[in-house]
């Protein structure tokens, strides 16, 4: 049986899914990058690998997205390439055709994707600043003393959320401490940080965008029930979370490799293949481009970061 | 030929250095410094003299003068505008000199443009013996330059997406700017326009008949120099789409389109928002009108009109039904974050085309 491979590379997770033609999937993981895409890549293999032992699927195609794409393209020598918004995109509407409105809130950012009849009309992303995200939660629990796993549980027992300025990350943080330390309970100031997350999504990459129902909400913050409920009191409407919506991104890259029709030879052998890249600094011209290359054991085969011919740097094929 | 060894400067803007040269060169009589080719250095020793929350365009400027100073400019100058532009040439002047750089600075925004008096006064700055009639004679040259610079960069935005052999179009520009640099006069001018137009008009292009388009609008500075905007319409442009821009001098300096702009916009501002908002949110419905596919709009980061512009575009894209796009530029974008939401932009205008 022939699988596709989706792997989405994230700044906090990454996620890899194999599918079959008809879209089911066969295999999943999801693991923490720790800063080391590549690294984490193989240890993504190793793991479906293992899950697809004894079946019989030969994957012939790969599709990397999220922000190591590009890197983790190249390694796994993948037939596209794509970007995150366009991979939750085709995910969300292959699994919920009827969907309008699909929010995603990440590790380091969070966008909003706004379908009409299957087709992405307008988008936004959060640009210079991530105050809302999954690192502020995990940070602020973790300050709490509780898990993140158990947060958005705590957030429901709550009756009267606490009012928290969620503005700025770091402001949140000192308002937080404040509401603390003047006799709040922790409860209401969980539940007063997943509102806080929902207020600050909707009046920044929200704003001005028709929200309609049904929305689907996915990326790992989607995962807390809290900022699940908090939206949908917010927005007045059912908010969808979906069982696998915080590999939405792979799926969909996944179905995009399978739907390019490029078949390219891949094996996950790929995992004990060594991968380094280094980076220098081009001194041609007065634009100091940061140059990467990719060294697969020792053999050059790709660069990227000129700006210019100036800094080209040739592969051997 | 110079009387004096004045050599001035302007910060960069696009490719207009060419024209500014030529002005100061045949027009004032006193020596022009192009300065370097902005660069990730200029912007970096721009933002260390420059306030931190004060607009991009600001720092890539103090950068410009810094490396024009370097190499021996000493009467720099800096242009006005409907916003805090206004205060920039106080500022920068100030700074430069607390720095303990000798300059002579010729603010535009000091200027009464009303009064030749004090228009003579000021420009006398620049050069106390300078001819009247030679400036005259220099104007229409320079604005048949501006003018040229604009119509070849306005084909070259429509087709370079399209081009069959890679970086061609580039090529055949550069020349020609080169070739500008030490222009003699109108008829060379002419000749050389002649020329180039038709060298750019012959280069090999793969355009099909139904194209996807896109219009960029935005602040002055950011919409123009294409540094500023991380060379936005070439990004555009691989994905194989034609690009629109209107914000030009030639239509900002040579034809003052304002009042024009404020008109169209009227249904969607009735009073002014100060520097180009108004013609932000005019082009962006001309550019509905005109088939658009998308619109971009980009900023300087804490650009005050244009982020007033910004509600008002998201009536526009919900009136015409065109997604329009916003990117705020800073001396810390990250370059990543900009060619993602680049590509998502380019499939989502395919998709919607290909409906």
């Amino acid at each position: 049986m022939k699988g596709y491979l989706g792997i989405d590379i994230g700044s906090i997770s990454t996620k890899g899914v194999v599918i079959d033609g008809d879209n089911n999937i066969l295999a999943k993981e999801y693991l923490w990058t720790e800063g080391d895409p590549m690294g984490a890549v193989k240890r993504l293999l190793k793991a479906l690998e293992k899950q697809l032992k004894g079946k019989d699927v030969k994957v012939v195609a790969v599709g990397t997205t999220g922000s190591a794409r590009k890197l983790i393209g190249v390694m796994t020598n993948a037939s596209v390439v794509k970007n995150e918004i366009t991979a939750h995109a085709i995910g969300t509407t292959t699994i919920h055709p009827e969907v309008n409105t699909i929010f995603e809130i990440g590790g380091q950012d969070s966008k909003i994707i706004i379908i009409e009849n299957g087709f992405v009309v307008d988008y936004a992303m959060n640009t210079l600043c991530a105050a809302g995200t999954g690192s502020f939660l995990s940070s602020q629990a973790h300050r709490l003393g509780v898990s993140v796993e158990e947060f958005g549980e705590i957030a429901l027992t709550s009756k009267k959320p606490t009012n928290i300025a969620a503005r700025c990350t770091v402001f949140a943080e000192s308002d937080l401490v404040h509401k603390a330390q003047i006799g709040h309970k922790k409860e209401d100031i969980i539940a007063g940080l997943c509102k806080a997350v929902v207020t600050n999504y909707l009046n920044n990459i929200g704003k001005g965008k028709k929200i309609n129902p049904p929305i689907v909400f996915q990326g790992g913050v989607s995962k807390n029930v809290g900022v699940k409920k908090a939206f949908e009191e917010e927005v007045g409407s059912e908010v969808v979370v979906d069982e696998n919506g915080h590999l939405m991104g792979a799926f969909g890259v996944a179905v995009l490799a399978k739907r390019s029709g490029k078949e390219k030879p891949f094996s996950f052998d790929t995992a004990d293949i060594e991968f380094k890249t280094r980076g220098f600094e081009c001194g041609k011209c007065a634009n100091h481009c940061e140059i990467i290359c990719v060294y697969k054991e020792d053999e050059l085969i790709d660069s990227w970061g000129n700006k210019c011919e100036n800094g080209a740097i040739k592969t051997k094929n | 030929m110079t009387h004096r060894e004045v050599v001035a400067c302007f910060p960069h803007l696009a490719n207009y250095a060419y024209a500014f040269k030529y002005i100061f060169e045949k027009g004032f009589e006193v020596k022009y410094l192009i300065p370097p080719p902005i660069s990730k250095k200029t912007l970096e020793i721009g933002s260390k003299i420059s306030p931190d929350y004060v607009c991009s365009p600001f720092k890539y400027s103090m950068g410009c003068y810094l490396e024009a100073l370097d190499l021996g400019a000493n009467c720099l100058m800096q242009i006005y505008g409907g916003c805090r532009l206004n205060y920039y040439g106080e500022l920068n002047a100030t700074i430069l000199h607390d720095m303990g750089y000798k300059f002579e600075f010729f603010d535009m925004a000091a200027v009464d443009w009303k009064s030749r008096k004090s228009i003579f006064e000021n420009f006398r700055k620049i050069n106390p013996e300078m001819s009247v009639v030679k400036i005259g004679l220099a104007v229409p040259v320079t604005f048949k330059i501006i003018q040229t610079l604009d119509k070849f960069e306005d084909y070259i935005r429509h087709n370079v997406g399209f081009e069959v052999n890679d970086g061609e179009f580039d090529r055949t520009y550069k020349e020609f700017l080169g070739k500008l640099e030490n222009l003699s006069g109108r008829s060379e001018l002419k000749k050389l326009s002649k020329i180039y137009w038709k060298k750019l008009n012959a280069i090999k292009t793969d355009k099909p008949a139904k194209t996807i388009k896109v219009g960029i609008v935005g602040d002055y500075f950011t919409v123009q120099e294409p540094f500023s905007n991380y060379f936005m319409e070439k990004e555009l442009a691989k994905f194989g789409m034609e690009v629109y821009r209107q914000m030009n001098l030639t239509c900002t300096v040579i034809h003052n389109q304002n009042k024009k702009k404020r008109k169209i916009a009227k249904k969607y501002a009735k009073y002014n928002l100060g520097a180009t908002a108004n013609c932000t949110v005019a082009e962006a419905i001309e550019f509905a009108k005109a088939g658009c596919a998308g619109i971009i709009q980009v900023k300087s980061f804490g650009c005050t009109p244009e982020i007033d512009a910004m509600p008002i575009l998201q009536n526009v894209s919900r009136d015409f039904n065109i997604p329009i796009l916003h990117f705020s530029f800073d001396s810390q974008t990250s370059e990543t974050g900009v060619k993602t939401r680049l590509e998502a932009f380019y499939d989502m205008v395919e998709a919607r085309n290909g409906r």
